[in-house]
């Protein structure tokens, strides 16, 4: 009854188009967005902007870059947190070295530096593909994070490469307070995540598409393969980049290189097969789910051990973590491949019809 | 020039070992074109349950022969409740559940059989060979060679059982095309079965070198990541490959080691040891370039 769009006509091809052409979207987006930007920091707590909203914001974020190469692109990376690594030294470096940047600039530029780098390692996409891509992004992932440790200059000669990022400063106004952090991610989140909405549904986005579904068919039709592939490389590192430049700044405010491991990297490719693969939404899903899930499972197995009386080690929650978050990957795969995403989808449409049952 | 070539056999001796991981990942792939990410997971978890076996009290042979029964088990498991459920799902979601799958393991091993860095002797001692040691003055471990060996005769075990075995031969034929295979009346889902059970055994043999050398421990499942390169180098398909693949990694790899950081230390000052970790990565990926289906892989052709 309430989320139906029967009687919204469309009088204009402008209307038509629109991000959220039914009304219900577009209220519900405003109302999360006004609860994200006014009603969370007026009751979350510290702990809960510094260990749970600002990481899940960057994460998401990271997530959305990998998503348009993978799930728009087809292009499969095992690479991304070595991006975010490019960005969050490529920010710190900025503002080292050039007088006076403000630090939304040098976000900006840590962006294109990671973008820059992407597009050097998403030159083999031209010629190989699939696992063999996938093993070569393992490169960047490795060369990258080795080039961080041993390359003095990159991180202002501190021992083995760990930075301290300098302050947040905007507009002449010192961002020191967990809220305030908070409130900037979220205006970059939402900034790049309309971005990335309008870009997926552009030409540029169909053409992506067109080349993860086949590349071949796609080129037959006239879709130039290099551009394509390169220029999705270079808008997911370009996300990646700014989620490390975030990721640096506004929560861990200094970082090694070897924080951005392989480890990571799969998280990233976790939150995006468990929100769902070629989805917006579903980069923000995947990444609540997997940053809620070892909390969760903190406080869920010391309780469980304590009903069935078993002694649990905290070395033996760890690897039951580990074991929970592999066999979910696989239950998701094998239940709902589209992932949250498409859950929330379902849900949509059997709201349309409340309620009725057909 | 004797280090030289002190180097380059020692290179060459440990890519046999990252052959034998590789091996696992072409049986499967060649299979059920399957990427096994979770090859390394196997090797630890197969590593582990010979270590586990051997503290309850087995010896090492009746340990080996239970390690292999739950590899074989846990490869049916695999293949029935993992990816059997996802047949005709797109290549890159099956690669996904085997990353996952590698999680599950990683985390359940270490569960069942506890965690700490343990020791496997194998009754074989990691020490220079005294004749060549005296006579050309070079350093090659005994061990190095055993192990050389063992990758040989697993090698040819493996080659004539596909080439003279009627599982063998249904195993090739799986492989070039499932659905004629099925139409023959070849029973995909055994074959699937019998295809994880081998490369369980891969695994294990894998693991007791690995776990004999380096000590039965987490770092165990990093040699998946040692056996990518080799398996893009030399193709995914081509059990020779993994074999020339690994030589050529392993001896590339130690030779960039010891000659490269010395040049880049002229050049920019600083300590660059460690390029082992991404080296093979970049040298497979430069090859990829000229020839992206690897040394021996076929060669992909793309129809609309």
């Amino acid at each position: 009854m309430l989320y139906r769009e029967a009687g919204q006509f469309k009088t204009t091809y402008a209307a038509d188009q629109q991000v959220f052409p039914i009304r219900q979207d577009r209220i519900g987006v405003i109302a999360l967005l006004v609860v994200a930007f006014v009603g969370v920091p007026l009751f979350a707590s510290e702990y809960w902007f510094s260990a749970i909203l600002i990481p899940f914001l960057i994460f998401a974020l990271a997530a959305l870059g990998l998503n348009v190469l993978t799930g728009y692109a087809g292009q499969l990376s095992l690479g991304s947190a070595a991006f975010m690594a490019v960005g969050a030294y490529a920010a710190y470096n900025f503002q080292l070295r050039v007088e006076g940047i403000p630090i939304l600039v040098s976000f900006i530029c840590a962006g294109l530096t990671a973008a820059g780098v992407g597009i050097l390692f998403g030159l083999p996409s031209l010629r190989i593909k699939g696992f063999y891509l996938a093993v070569a992004t393992l490169a960047a992932q490795f060369f990258i994070v080795w080039c961080l440790t041993k390359f003095p200059w990159l991180s202002n000669n501190s021992s083995s490469g760990v930075i301290s990022t300098q302050r947040l400063i905007i507009f002449g106004y010192e961002l020191t307070t967990p809220v305030e952090k908070y409130l900037l991610v979220l205006s970059i989140v939402v900034v790049l995540a309309m971005a990335a909405k309008n870009l997926v549904r552009s030409a540029t986005g169909r053409a992506w598409m067109a080349v993860r579904d086949m590349d071949v068919a796609a080129s037959v039709i006239g879709i130039k393969l290099m551009p394509t592939k390169l220029l999705a490389f270079a808008v997911s590192s370009f996300y990646c980049g700014v989620a490390g430049a975030l990721y640096a700044f506004c929560y861990l405010g200094s970082v090694e290189p070897d924080g951005f491991s392989l480890d990571m990297s799969f998280k990233i490719l976790f939150m995006i097969i468990i929100g769902g693969v070629g989805s917006i939404m579903g980069s923000f899903l995947g990444a609540a789910f997997i940053l809620l899930l070892p909390i969760f499972l903190d406080v869920a197995l010391p309780f469980v051990a304590e009903l069935f009386g078993l002694p649990f080690s905290s070395a033996t929650v760890s690897h039951i973590q580990i074991t929970v978050f592999g066999a979910l990957i696989m239950f998701f795969l094998i239940v709902e491949p589209h992932g949250l995403a498409r859950l929330w989808q379902i849900a949509k449409e059997k709201l349309r019809l409340w309620p009725f049952p057909h | 020039m004797n280090f030289f070539l002190e180097v380059l056999i020692g290179g060459l001796l440990s890519g046999l070992m990252y052959a034998l991981v590789a091996l696992g990942f072409v049986m499967i792939y060649k299979a059920s074109g399957v990427f096994n990410f979770a090859q390394g997971a196997m090797v630890y978890l197969a590593a582990l349950s010979v270590v586990g076996c051997m503290e309850k009290g087995a010896p090492l042979w009746l340990a080996i022969i239970l390690a292999f029964v739950i590899m074989t088990l846990f490869g049916i498991a695999t293949e029935k409740f993992v990816l059997r459920k996802l047949v005709n799902q797109p290549p890159i979601a099956l690669f996904m559940a085997t990353i996952g799958l590698a999680f599950f393991i990683e985390g359940l091993a270490p569960m069942v059989f506890g965690s700490e860095p343990r020791a496997l002797e194998l009754g074989i001692v990691d020490e220079p060979i005294p004749w060549i040691l005296d006579n050309w003055n070079m350093v090659i471990s005994k061990f190095d060679l055993v192990a050389a060996g063992v990758a040989a005769v697993l090698v040819a075990t493996l080659a004539l059982f596909f080439q003279y075995t009627r599982v063998g031969r249904a195993l090739r034929a799986v492989a070039d095309d499932h659905q004629a295979a099925l139409s023959i009346g070849i029973p995909l889902q055994h074959i699937w079965a019998i295809v994880w059970g081998v490369a369980g055994f891969v695994a294990l043999v894998a693991g007791m070198m690995w776990g004999a050398r380096n000590g039965v421990q987490f770092a165990l499942t990093f040699t998946a990541l040692k056996a990518l390169p080799v398996l893009i180098l030399g193709g995914f398909t081509s059990v020779p490959g993994a074999i020339v693949g690994g030589l050529i990694i392993g001896a590339s790899e130690k030779l960039a080691e010891i000659y490269i950081p010395p040049v880049m230390q002229d050049l920019f000052g600083g300590n660059f040891g460690g390029i082992e970790g991404w080296f093979p990565y970049v040298l497979a990926l430069l090859f990829l370039l000229v020839r992206p289906e690897g040394l021996f892989g076929e060669k992909h052709i793309d129809r609309v």
